[in-house]
């Protein structure tokens, strides 16, 4: 069962990191998307998959039962969901402002940090 | 109250910057409102770190659980020397940075949610100074890495958001590299807890598992340091943002990346075995060397700064590579020091830039007899940073480079010494073009720097003089962090006997 999930997150992971050195904004973006979840699902492996029982602690009990399901993988997940989430809505607004303004989401086209400043400026004097 | 303040010592410099932080943005339409309630915050927060590190220094590790949960299940934080040190040079750093913020942040800038934003990067970076759990540091680094990038866009010009969109990118896949590790860590020790990890994974038998958590944890501190092979996003965004905001990422962001690194290679992996060190070396040696080749052709002053910062994590680096008790203590002192320096060459550019208009060293020029109190701050940071004695980067350089000797690894000793001559070089061309020369425009007018931008200069570059003349107390403070730092068993012991140690008498 473990390795159908590795299998399956190896997968994910190749597709975000090809679609992470794409020129293409959009694709740069759902990359990170998909690089992402398939950290979650990574951390949900590790973590031991396997078929238990929820865990909750039954009335008149003190304790879990045995055989029940960590639940800090989940709420581990959970917490990287959200930060993912709130990260990624963060670089789609940015995305979509520097689409806007630059006129492009092609990174090659993305050149203005690069020219603020450049040593091989050929407007500044040369030392005077 | 004495015995509350002790009990929630550890929380003051996070609560305080995001109190403020809250505060702020409450008051967002109201700019002057903003202003005074940041720096009285700031004030607040530099008093509760040095609360904290007078703490540290008289009863050792402090520590706190939340919520009450036993040590290995709920969050720990813990300060010890070297993350109370930090705090406390990250908050002085901060209120250096907010009392310059009144003459350089425009009307735009706080419209557009500077100080809120810069207290949010405030509680992130003392959160990740003082947090004792693996996953809770991810969480700071998350909360730091959202900060930054507002921080970044603050004018949203096209430079802006060109650099932020490189920024974010590459900032996000180290952070996702970070998950993978903490999530292959916890698959084989089942914690979390970086004082429980330290106890199981010396028992822990290797595994395929462990090894590729270690370079994980490795890479993605290495891109948030800004190391050799990965420090690309540095230089292509830095200089983009407003002088004060590149000032704050310059000080605080790589160190924290540096101060991860120092903490998981020493608490939870061991650097001498699995191969780790001959890896950090070579980061170590091509992190100097690269950062200080690429700041040799520029000039923009923001630029060559922005590549020194690399260069000089390199010198932090060195000290782990070397992993003598002499050599981390060498780079404890380091990173103070860098802190300071670093983030005041910076401040000395944005004084620059208000006299002269602009950060082109080709278009500079006439300081000197313009304006030579700001020469003269200017040579503190800039002869401190290319390691002249008797400043303070001197001693750190010597206490660096002495261990390189003394360990079995000379030759990167040898390559420090090499680009240490090539930093004075970038030093010397600021202080020809900026200062020497005469304004290559001969019309332009030299404006006048306000006090509010020379007082911060000032006082950190007196910091630096302190250190320079009187080093002794900050070595021997580094030569017991770096003990305390190294030694996993008193790090357990502070944690899971924190009843004790709190003073929270029961």
């Amino acid at each position: 069962m473990n390795l159908v999930y590795a299998f399956a997150i190896a997968a994910q992971m190749g597709c975000g990191v090809y679609l992470l050195l794409s020129r293409h904004g959009m694709r740069i973006l759902i990359g990170i998307v998909l690089l992402s979840t398939a950290t979650n699902l990574l951390i949900f492996v590790a973590g031991g998959l396997r078929f238990t029982a929820p865990p909750v602690i039954e009335p008149g009990l003190e304790v879990l039962a045995a055989e029940t399901a960590n639940a800090l993988p989940q709420a581990l997940i959970l917490t990287a969901i959200v930060i993912g989430f709130a990260l990624v809505s963060f670089a789609a607004a940015l995305m979509l402002k520097t689409y806007r303004s630059v006129g492009s989401v092609l990174t090659s086209d993305h050149a203005d940090a690069e020219a603020l400043g450049s040593p091989f400026d050929r407007e500044a004097p040369r030392n005077a | 109250m004495p015995e509350f303040m002790n009990d929630t010592m550890l929380l003051w410099p996070l609560a305080v910057p995001l109190a403020t932080a809250a505060l702020c943005a409450a008051a967002w339409a109201y700019p002057r409102a903003q202003k005074v309630a940041s720096l009285a915050g700031l004030v607040l927060t530099l008093a509760a770190s040095l609360l904290l590190l007078e703490a540290v220094m008289s009863q050792g590790i402090v520590t706190k659980q939340f919520g009450g949960w036993a040590p290995p299940f709920g969050i720990s934080f813990v300060a010890d020397r070297f993350g109370a040190a930090m705090v406390v040079i990250a908050s002085v750093l901060a209120l250096a940075a907010g009392i310059f913020a009144i003459a350089d942040v425009r009307r735009r800038q706080v419209k557009a949610g500077f100080y809120p934003l810069f207290q949010g990067l405030m509680v992130g970076v003392n959160g990740a100074f003082l947090t004792g759990d693996i996953f809770n540091l991810y969480v700071w680094f998350e909360v730091m890495l959202i900060a930054t990038l507002g921080l970044i866009t603050l004018d949203r010009t096209r430079a802006q958001l060109d650099g932020a969109i490189k920024y974010a990118v590459l900032n996000l896949f180290s952070t996702i590299l970070f998950l993978m590790a903490i999530g292959l860590l916890y698959g084989v020790t089942g914690t979390l807890n970086m004082a429980d990890l330290a106890r199981v994974l010396p028992q822990t038998e290797g595994s395929v598992a462990l090894t590729v958590s270690a370079m994980l944890f490795l890479l993605a501190f290495g891109i948030k340091a800004g190391f050799f092979p990965l420090f690309f996003w540095l230089p292509a965004s830095y200089h983009t943002a407003t002088i004060i905001v590149s000032a704050v990422f310059a000080g605080l962001l790589t160190k924290v990346g540096v101060y991860a690194c120092f903490r998981v290679f020493t608490l939870l992996f061991e650097v001498n075995d699995g191969g780790i060190r001959p890896i950090v070396a070579f980061f170590a040696a091509g992190t100097m060397l690269f950062g200080v080749f690429g700041a040799a052709i520029q000039w923009d002053i923001r630029r060559i700064l922005s590549f020194h910062i690399i260069s000089q994590i390199g010198y932090i680096m060195l000290g782990l590579a070397i992993a003598t008790p002499l050599a981390m203590a060498g780079a404890v002192f380091y990173i103070i020091h860098h802190i300071v320096v670093k983030a005041n060459l910076f401040f000395v550019a944005g004084a620059i830039h208000r006299a002269t208009g602009t950060y082109d060293l080709r278009k500079a020029g006439g300081l000197m007899k313009a304006s030579p109190l700001l020469a003269v701050l200017f040579l503190v940071p800039a002869l401190s940073l290319a390691g002249i004695p008797p400043l303070s980067g001197f001693w750190a350089k010597f206490m660096v480079i002495d261990a390189s000797f003394r360990g079995d690894m000379a030759w990167i000793g040898a390559l420090a010494l090499f680009v240490g001559l090539l930093t004075v070089f970038s030093m010397s061309k600021i202080w020809i073009e900026a200062f020497w020369k005469t304004s290559p425009r001969k019309a332009v007018r030299v404006r006048a720097v306000p006090v509010a931008m020379l007082v911060p200069i000032a006082a950190l570059g007196a910091i630096t003089l302190a250190i320079g003349f009187n080093p002794e107390p900050l070595v021997a403070f580094a030569n017991v962090a770096a003990d305390t730092m190294t030694d996993r068993a008193q790090f357990i012991a502070a944690v899971f006997a924190e009843r004790q140690i709190a003073g929270a008498t029961p």
